[in-house]
């Protein structure tokens, strides 16, 4: 035994810490591969078609030529509508579950439940839409029945992100609040939400690029191949960008090889746009922190 | 009035369980106004307990359940009719960890005093409510610049003033303080109790505090507990150098902790 030097064990066990390491190094680069070959191919074989005119004119000519005017608006529709319903509810929702309730069989039962709502998957939930809003409430196939199905959708996301970035609210604040003579919903309204709006946020980003991509919830409520107008309000139906890239990809004949990758590049940049702003807007609230 | 000028709280037979677990048994104490009470004893022995049974800010853990009553001015506050907001404003509450809202200086100032008023108030009234608490607190000439500023950014010891700051515009009568200096160095610790000290007679102070110097230096009356029972209640002086039991005169003097 002398030196401290490196015995034959110690050189196989290094040998193997390398070898561990360089695996697990490969799986995690692998991760990124297939998002830079999907963004380089959109790009690559889509970008020709990409134009202010392909954007802002109708389809023509059975879909094999024109634009994607009505199903980009149809799109932004969709997701308000989505927006609009489970962001209120599922906030509502959240707080109530961080806040409020407390730790008994009902509570359990809601989140075993938000948890499978989460699990759900979305071709249920769109015959779910189509039994629910379409014909039980009558909406019709229409913009409100889609965002509607969508909303039923997402709300597990955004009621997860919102009860988590609740709890990452120190209790140490509440605890002072209320030793001051706080409610609990002022204490929520001066503190605990002006302190998680960031991470509230980030759950409506992730909602928000999961809405605009959906296809199925909104195929047999309220989205259409093809509509020669734009919608008017929730009432009509409307043409949707995810669902207008599966029928030219696969349900309409001839149609040119570069505008399938043209409608997917805009559809994947509108989720990255949006996610932009939003992380954009996030960081400014978390600068603003106080803590 | 003249007897509830003596008797700030008034504890009788105060039984409290945490769940299946006794931690206050049979508990009587009179606490004087105007005059800082220390209460000390070992770790578990319910000081704290008795604390945060004053303002009732032990009850969210939800599975407490209390016999007995806590006068607080002669009215109980365990009593069914009592609103914890009301009681909160008349009994304010210092931590251990200095626990400034995450909002500025001045709103943390103000944020007891916009609750309890209801409306809005002038831009100057506040004004003079901050200034009039920081001063009182010691800390208006060193932090009147810094308002605006995260009360977080402030050092740990004009945290605690801060936190002393923000009871006063709310006008209460009694402060609570458990352990207010242990996360303070001891230069800090100091000028807290200088101050604890200088709140005396126009509040009553009760405070918890581990450290016997502490106790010693800036308290009227001692109550030494322990094992969830007042063991004996004196006036400070007296406890520290004649203390009447042998488990108080064993604590005091570092036996056991």
């Amino acid at each position: 035994m002398s030196s401290f030097r490196a015995t034959e064990l110690d050189r196989r066990n290094q040998r193997r810490e390398r070898w561990v390491r360089g695996l697990f190094l490969v799986m995690t680069l692998m991760l990124i591969l297939p998002v830079l070959i999907i963004l380089g191919t959109l790009a690559w074989r889509g970008h020709s078609v990409i134009s202010l005119d392909f954007l802002l004119s109708f389809p023509t000519n059975g879909m094999t030529e024109g634009g994607i005017f009505p199903a980009l608006v149809g799109t932004l529709w969709l997701v308000g509508v989505a927006l609009v319903v489970s962001v209120p509810m599922g906030v509502a929702a959240a707080i109530y579950l961080s806040e409020y309730a407390p730790e008994n069989l009902l509570t359990r039962s809601i989140n075993l439940a938000i948890i499978n709502l989460a699990g759900v998957p979305s071709i249920v939930h769109a015959l779910f839409g189509v039994g629910a809003f379409v014909l039980f409430f009558n909406f019709g196939t229409s913009i409100l029945a889609a965002g509607l199905t969508l909303a039923v959708m997402t709300l597990p996301v955004v009621i997860v992100s919102t009860r988590e970035s609740l709890q990452a609210v120190p209790q140490a604040f509440r605890e002072a609040s209320w030793s001051l003579g706080a409610t609990r919903w002022q204490t929520i309204r001066r503190i605990v939400l002006p302190n998680s709006v960031s991470g509230i946020l980030t759950g409506v980003i992730l909602e928000v690029s999961r809405t605009v991509g959906e296809t199925a919830p909104i195929m047999f409520t309220g989205a259409a191949f093809f509509l020669p107008f734009l919608p008017l309000g929730v009432g009509d139906q409307t043409m949707a960008l995810s669902l207008h890239l599966f029928t030219v990809s696969t349900q309409v004949p001839n149609v040119p090889e570069a505008l399938p990758f043209g409608v997917a590049l805009t559809l994947i940049s509108l989720v990255l746009i949006l996610n932009a702003v939003s992380i954009a807007f996030r960081m400014y609230l978390r600068g603003k922190k106080k803590w | 009035m003249a007897e509830s000028r003596k008797a700030a709280i008034e504890v009788s037979g105060l039984n409290l369980w945490y769940g299946d677990f006794q931690a206050l048994e049979d508990v009587n104490l009179s606490i004087k106004h105007g005059q800082v009470t220390a209460l000390i004893g070992p770790s578990g022995c319910g000081k704290s307990t008795l604390l945060r049974a004053i303002n009732r800010i032990n009850e969210r853990l939800g599975y407490v359940r209390t016999t007995g009553s806590i006068e607080v001015h002669g009215q109980d506050v365990l009593a069914e009719e009592v609103e914890l907001t009301q009681l909160r404003k008349e009994v304010g509450m210092v931590f251990q960890r200095p626990n400034p809202l995450p909002l500025s200086v001045r709103d943390n100032v103000l944020y007891a005093y916009r609750l309890h008023r209801g409306g809005r108030s002038s831009r100057r009234e506040e004004d003079e409510v901050v200034e009039g608490a920081l001063t009182q607190v010691l800390l208006w000439d060193q932090i009147r610049e810094r308002l605006d500023h995260p009360a977080i950014d402030l050092s740990l010891e004009e945290q605690q003033k801060l936190c002393i700051a923000r009871l006063l515009p709310v006008k209460p009568s009694v402060l609570l303080m458990d352990e207010p200096c242990s996360a303070l160095d001891p230069e800090a610790t100091e000028a807290v109790e200088d101050l604890i000290w200088q709140l005396r007679g126009e509040y009553s102070i009760l405070i918890v505090t581990h450290n016997m110097a502490q106790a010693r230096r800036a308290s009227d009356e001692s109550v030494f507990m322990l094992m969830g029972k007042v063991v004996e209640h004196a006036l400070t002086g007296q406890m520290f150098v004649t203390p009447k039991n042998k488990e108080t005169a064993d604590y005091i003097e570092g036996r056991y902790g």
